[in-house]
C-alpha cells in the first residue's frame, strides 16, 4: 500500500509541508527522552556498585523466560493473559512505530526486511495488534474503573490512589492506537478512491473500521483525517515517551534491563559492600543502607521497573495480618521519593535517612523474608536484599527493637538466642528411650563420620523440637548413615542473624561453625531445619554437599531403604505446608509430598496456596522474638487455610513452622480438630522396622512432650 | 555537660544457669558469661541523651579488674567518650562503701556535673550511688525515670514511687542520679561497634593514683561482711487454675481484680 502514496498527490503534499513540522517533534521529543532518561540515569550512577554483568547465558535465559515469555504473568489469569497480549502487541507495533515516524519526514521509508508480501503480511498483523491492544486498553480502564481489584487499592497510609494515573496511561496508549488506526485507514480509502478500489482487508481491525466508515469521505477531508491522525500519533508518541519516565509505565522501557541483571542466586543475601571481602569488612564505616544513595544502582532500577501492579502485596503475608509493611510500598515510596530528591531540573536534595523519612522502623523489622513478593513479581524487582541492608543500616546505627536485643546478645557470648549453656547444646540426645536405641557420636578433629547432622539452635534446646531431632536422627540411623553431630562446638547457623542485618555477629558464628564442620571432616551436611538449610547451603562457603532431611527420607524411600507401614488412623487428611526456606528459596516441593505420598493410607489435600505460593507461617529465628504490629497471626491464617482445604493435619518440615502452627492452631481455636507434625517425626513414626527399638515413638512421644508444654 | 556513669559487669542473669558452688558462699561462676549490669546500660543510654541534646561529654567508669574493660567499651561503643577503669589490688573484697568511696576519689579528681549510676547493682544492694552522693556532698535521687535539663543548672527529675505512680523533682547540678530501666530503650550494641573501639586506650588509676588507702577501701574497710548465699525454699502461694478456658480467664480476672492488678 505504501508504494501507491506518491500518486496521491495531495496526500504527498500535505507530508511535504508536514516535515518540518515533523521533524521538529522527533528532535524535540527524542531530545526530551534523551534528558529524562540521563537524568534518571544520575542517581544510578551514584549509587552502589553491584556485579551484575556475569553469567550471561543464565541472564539470556532470564531474559527469554521472564521478559520475551512474560513466564510470571499468568499466575493471575485476568491481568496475567491482558498483559500478554498487550506486551505481544506493543512488540509487533514496534516495527510500524518505526516506520509511521520516519513516514513523517521520508514519505517512502519502508522499514528494511519490510517491503512487497512480507510488508504486507506484517501489516495486516500489526492492524491486529493495534486493535488488540485497543481492546485490552479498554477492558483494563474498565477493570479499573468497575470492577476495581482489591490489590490496586492504595490504602491511606501510604497516600492518594493511583487510579486516575493508570487510567490516564490507559488512556494515552488507547488513543496512540486510534490515531495509528485512523492514520491508515484515511490513507487507505483515499488510495482507494484515487487508484482501483482495493477492499481494506483486515476485517474488524481498527484500520479497517476507520477505513470502512470514511470510504464515502472526499478526498480532502480523508487527507484532513490522514494528516490529524499522524499529528495525533505523534504528539501522544512522544508524550507517551517522555511521560512514562514519571510513573508506572516507565516499566515499558526499564523491564528489559531490570530481568537481565535480575538476581541470580535465590536465598542468598547480598554482602554488605559488594567488592569488599568479609576481611576488609572491617574497614567499611557504614553498613547497610541509611540514605538513598546506598541502595545498589540495580535496586534503584527496581524503584523505577515496578509497575504498581500489586501482585507482591497481595501475596505478601505481612501485609495479609495487617503489619505495617507492604512489599509494593517500599517501591513506590522509594521511587516517589528519588523522583524529588533527584529533581528534572537543578542539583538534588539533602540526603535524608530513609528510615524514619520514608519508611518506619517497624515496616522494616516485620518482614520474614519468606520471598512471596520476589516469587510473584513479573518484573523480578528484589525486595529481601532490600530489607536486609535497610536493616544493617538500622542495627548500624543502633536501632534494634529491645525485644531483639537480649537474643542477638546471647547470640554473641552463648551461640544461641535463648541464652542456654554450650555445654547443653547436645542434652536432647540424653532422653532415656531414646538413649537406648541410638547413639550419637559427636564429632570433632579425632571422632570423623561420612554425615554431620547439623541440628541448629531451636532443635537443640527447644523441648518440643528436639523431638524432630531426634526423629532425624532415628532416621538416619535407620539407613545405616554413619553420622554424628557438632555438640557444643555447634553454633547458631545464623541465618536471621544475617537476614536481621547483624553482619558481624553472622560473620562470627560462621566462622565457629565452618571451623568445626571442617575439624568433623564430615563429607555431607545433612540438617532438619530449612533455615539452617539455607544457611549452610548459600551464606557459607566451601562446606561439603547440605541436604535437608526431606530430600535424605525421599532418596531412601526411592532406593527402597525405607520402607512404611500404613497408617493407623485412616480418618486423618493431611496437607503439607511448605515452609519458605525450603520451598521457594530452594525449589524443595516434590521430595517432601513423595515422602508423604508413600506411606500408605495417607489422605493428602493441598491448600489453596502451596508451593511457590505457601503462605509464611510467621517466620523463624529472631523473628519468633520480635514483637510485631499486626491485626492477626499469620500462622492463624495458616490454619485456617489448612481446615479451608479439608485437612486436619498438618505436616510441615521446619521447626519454626511447627513453633508457629502449633501456637496458631491454640489462637485459632481449633486444639482437638488440628494437628500439626513434622515430616520427620511422620516418617520415624511411620519406619518399618525391623526390630522396633524400645519403645520407638515418634508422634507418641512429639505429642507426649508437646502435652508437657514448652 | 560533663556527664559520669558508674557502671559495673554482673553475670547475665538471662544467659546464665546460676547455681551456689558446694562452699555455699557464693555462686558457681565457672561458665558464666557476664555483661553490662543492665539498669547501668538505661543510665548510658540516658546520659548519651542528654550530652546529645545539652552537649558535652559522657565518661563510664567502673572498678574492677582487666576483665571488666569489657563491658566499658561496649558502653564506649554505645557512643560514650572515655572509659576509665579503676583497679588496684587493695580494691578487692570492698563493700558498698569502699566501692563508693573510690568512686568519690575519682569523681575529686575530675570535673563532673551530672554523676549516673544504675538502679542497682543485679549483685549487690542498691547502695553505691547514694553514698557516693553522700561523700560528694551532692543532691541524690533514686529510681529515676525521667530526666530534663532545665535552662542554668537545674534539672527536672521524675522518680518512680510505689504503686506505679511519679513524682517530679527539681534538683541542681551537680547531682548524682541512679537511674531505673524502663527510663529509655538503649541502642543496639553489636560486635562490629566494640571492634571498633577495640584499640582505644582506656586509662586505669589504682589506689596510689586516686589517694586511697587500705584504711579507706578493701576488706581492712569493709562493714559489711557476706556470711551467706543460698537459694530460698519454694513457697506454697501458687494457686492452679484448673477450669475450662472461659472459666480460668473469668477467675483470672476476679483474682486481678480483687488483688488491684486491675483498674
Amino acid at each position: 500500500m505504501l508504494d501507491g502514496i506518491e500518486s496521491v498527490s495531495q496526500i504527498a503534499a500535505w507530508l511535504a509541508s508536514g516535515r518540518t513540522l515533523f521533524l521538529i517533534i522527533h528532535i524535540l521529543g527524542v531530545a526530551c527522552f534523551a534528558y529524562i532518561i540521563y537524568r534518571r540515569l544520575v542517581p544510578l550512577l551514584r549509587a552502589e556498585r553491584d556485579p551484575r554483568f556475569d553469567h550471561l547465558s543464565a541472564r539470556l535465559g532470564k531474559f527469554f523466560k521472564y521478559w520475551l515469555g512474560q513466564w510470571k504473568h499468568p499466575r493471575y489469569k485476568v491481568a496475567g493473559f491482558l498483559h500478554i497480549l498487550i506486551f505481544a502487541g506493543f512488540l509487533l507495533l514496534v516495527a510500524r512505530a518505526f516506520t509511521v515516524l520516519f513516514v513523517g519526514v521520508a514519505p517512502n521509508f519502508v522499514m528494511p526486511g519490510f517491503s512487497g508480501r512480507t510488508g504486507e503480511f506484517y501489516e495486516a498483523l500489526t492492524d491486529y495488534a493495534a486493535t488488540i491492544v485497543f481492546l485490552c486498553m479498554i477492558f483494563a480502564i474498565v477493570r479499573r474503573l468497575v470492577f476495581k481489584p482489591a490489590r490496586y487499592e492504595v490504602p491511606a497510609r501510604y497516600g492518594n490512589a493511583h487510579k486516575a494515573d493508570a487510567i490516564f496511561l490507559l488512556v494515552l496508549i488507547a488513543i496512540l492506537m486510534v490515531a495509528d488506526s485512523l492514520f491508515e485507514g484515511a490513507k487507505a480509502a483515499a488510495l482507494a478512491q484515487q487508484g482501483p478500489p482495493v477492499a481494506y482487508e483486515t476485517i474488524l481491525s481498527l484500520p479497517w473500521i476507520f477505513n470502512s466508515a470514511l470510504a464515502s469521505a472526499s478526498v480532502h477531508r480523508l487527507g484532513s483525517f490522514y494528516f490529524s491522525g499522524y499529528l495525533l500519533h505523534e504528539v501522544t508518541f512522544y508524550f507517551l515517551l517522555c511521560y512514562r519516565p514519571f510513573g508506572i509505565q516507565f516499566h515499558v522501557e526499564t523491564s528489559l534491563f531490570n530481568i537481565f541483571f535480575g538476581k541470580l542466586n535465590k536465598g542468598a543475601v547480598k554482602p554488605v559492600r559488594w567488592g569488599v571481602s568479609d576481611e576488609q569488612l572491617e574497614q567499611v564505616k557504614s553498613y547497610g543502607v541509611k540514605t538513598f544513595e546506598d541502595f545498589t544502582w540495580k535496586h534503584m532500577l527496581d524503584f523505577y521497573t515496578c509497575a504498581d501492579c500489586g501482585r507482591c502485596s497481595d501475596n505478601c503475608p505481612a501485609n495479609a495480618v495487617g503489619r505495617p509493611l507492604s512489599p509494593r510500598f517500599i517501591s513506590i515510596k522509594a521511587r516517589d521519593y528519588a523522583f524529588q530528591h533527584y529533581p528534572m531540573f537543578g542539583a538534588p536534595g539533602d540526603g535524608k535517612p530513609l528510615v524514619g523519612n520514608i519508611y518506619s522502623e517497624d515496616e522494616i523489622w516485620s518482614c520474614t523474608t519468606c520471598g512471596a513478593c520476589e516469587e510473584e513479581c513479573p518484573l523480578l524487582v528484589e525486595y529481601i536484599d532490600k530489607i536486609v541492608d535497610l536493616r544493617r543500616g538500622l542495627v548500624d546505627d543502633g536501632n534494634v527493637p529491645q525485644s531483639l536485643q537480649k537474643p542477638l546478645k546471647a547470640l554473641e557470648s552463648r551461640g544461641n538466642p535463648y541464652g542456654k549453656m554450650e555445654k547443653k547444646r547436645a542434652d536432647w540426645v540424653n532422653e532415656k528411650v531414646f538413649q537406648q536405641s541410638c547413639a550419637i557420636k559427636t564429632l570433632d578433629k579425632n571422632n570423623g563420620a561420612d554425615t554431620l547432622y547439623f541440628v541448629d539452635s531451636i532443635t537443640s534446646y527447644d523441648n518440643r523440637m528436639q523431638s524432630i531431632g531426634r526423629a532425624t536422627a532415628r532416621i538416619l540411623d535407620h539407613t545405616g548413615e554413619n553420622f554424628g553431630i557438632l555438640g557444643a562446638a555447634e553454633r547458631d547457623s545464623g541465618h536471621e542473624v544475617r537476614r536481621f542485618g547483624e553482619e558481624t555477629l553472622f560473620l562470627a558464628l560462621r566462622d565457629q561453625n565452618a571451623e568445626a564442620i571442617k575439624a568433623s571432616g564430615a563429607k555431607r551436611i545433612v540438617t532438619a531445619d530449612p533455615h539452617a538449610y539455607n544457611a549452610l547451603k548459600k551464606d557459607y562457603k566451601d562446606l561439603p554437599p547440605v541436604e535437608h532431611i526431606s530430600q535424605v527420607i525421599a532418596h531412601a524411600v526411592k532406593s527402597g531403604k525405607i520402607q512404611f507401614k500404613p497408617l493407623e488412623n485412616a480418618d486423618k487428611v493431611y496437607t503439607y505446608h511448605d515452609p519458605c526456606y525450603l520451598g521457594r528459596h530452594n525449589g524443595v516441593y516434590e521430595d517432601p509430598r513423595n515422602v508423604l505420598d508413600a506411606i500408605p493410607g495417607l489422605k493428602r489435600v493441598e491448600m489453596t496456596r502451596c508451593r511457590d505460593r505457601s503462605f509464611c507461617c510467621g517466620g523463624g529465628g529472631l523473628m519468633l522474638f520480635y514483637e510485631p504490629k499486626e491485626d492477626q497471626r499469620m500462622g492463624v491464617k495458616r490454619v485456617q487455610m489448612a481446615a479451608e482445604a479439608g485437612a486436619n493435619v498438618i505436616v510441615t518440615a521446619c521447626p519454626f513452622c511447627m513453633v508457629n502452627i502449633e501456637d496458631a492452631i491454640k489462637v485459632a481455636g481449633l486444639d482437638g480438630k488440628m494437628s500439626v507434625i513434622d515430616l520427620a517425626e511422620l516418617a520415624d513414626q511411620q519406619l518399618k522396622r525391623k526390630i522396633p527399638p524400645a519403645g520407638a515413638t515418634g508422634f507418641a512421644e512429639a505429642q507426649q512432650e508437646c502435652l508437657g508444654g514448652r | 555537660m560533663e556527664i559520669l556513669v558508674c557502671v559495673r559487669r554482673v553475670p547475665d542473669t538471662s544467659e546464665n544457669e546460676i547455681t551456689l558452688n558446694g562452699a555455699g558462699n557464693d555462686i558457681e561462676r565457672d561458665e558464666l558469661v557476664y555483661s553490662i549490669n543492665e539498669p547501668d546500660n538505661y543510665a548510658v543510654e540516658e546520659a548519651l541523651q542528654i550530652a546529645a541534646k545539652a552537649g558535652g561529654n559522657v565518661t563510664v567508669v567502673t572498678v574492677g579488674g582487666e576483665e571488666d574493660e569489657e563491658i566499658l567499651r561496649r558502653e564506649m561503643a554505645m557512643g560514650a567518650s572515655q572509659g576509665v577503669l579503676l583497679t588496684d589490688t587493695a580494691f578487692n573484697g570492698s563493700d558498698g562503701r569502699g566501692i563508693a568511696a573510690i568512686l568519690n576519689a575519682f569523681v575529686q579528681k575530675g570535673k563532673y556535673d551530672l554523676i549516673l549510676t544504675g538502679v542497682q547493682a543485679e549483685d549487690g544492694g542498691a547502695q553505691v550511688g547514694g553514698m557516693l552522693a553522700a561523700m560528694l556532698d551532692y543532691p541524690f535521687a533514686s529510681l529515676v525515670n525521667s530526666i530534663e535539663v532545665l535552662d542554668g543548672r537545674k534539672m527536672k527529675i521524675g522518680r518512680e514511687i510505689e504503686g506505679g505512680n511519679k513524682e517530679i523533682n527539681e534538683m541542681d547540678l551537680p547531682c548524682v542520679l541512679s537511674i531505673q530501666t524502663g527510663i529509655n530503650e538503649p541502642r543496639y550494641v553489636g560486635m562490629k561497634g566494640i571492634r571498633a573501639v577495640a584499640s582505644v586506650p582506656i586509662p586505669s588509676y589504682g589506689a596510689g593514683d586516686l589517694g586511697l588507702s587500705a584504711g579507706n577501701v578493701g576488706p581492712a574497710a569493709a562493714k559489711v561482711r557476706r556470711v551467706d548465699y543460698f537459694v530460698p525454699s519454694l513457697g506454697k502461694g501458687a494457686e492452679m487454675l484448673n477450669g475450662s478456658r472461659e472459666e480460668n480467664v473469668e477467675k483470672l480476672v476476679e483474682l486481678l481484680a480483687a488483688k488491684g492488678g486491675l483498674k
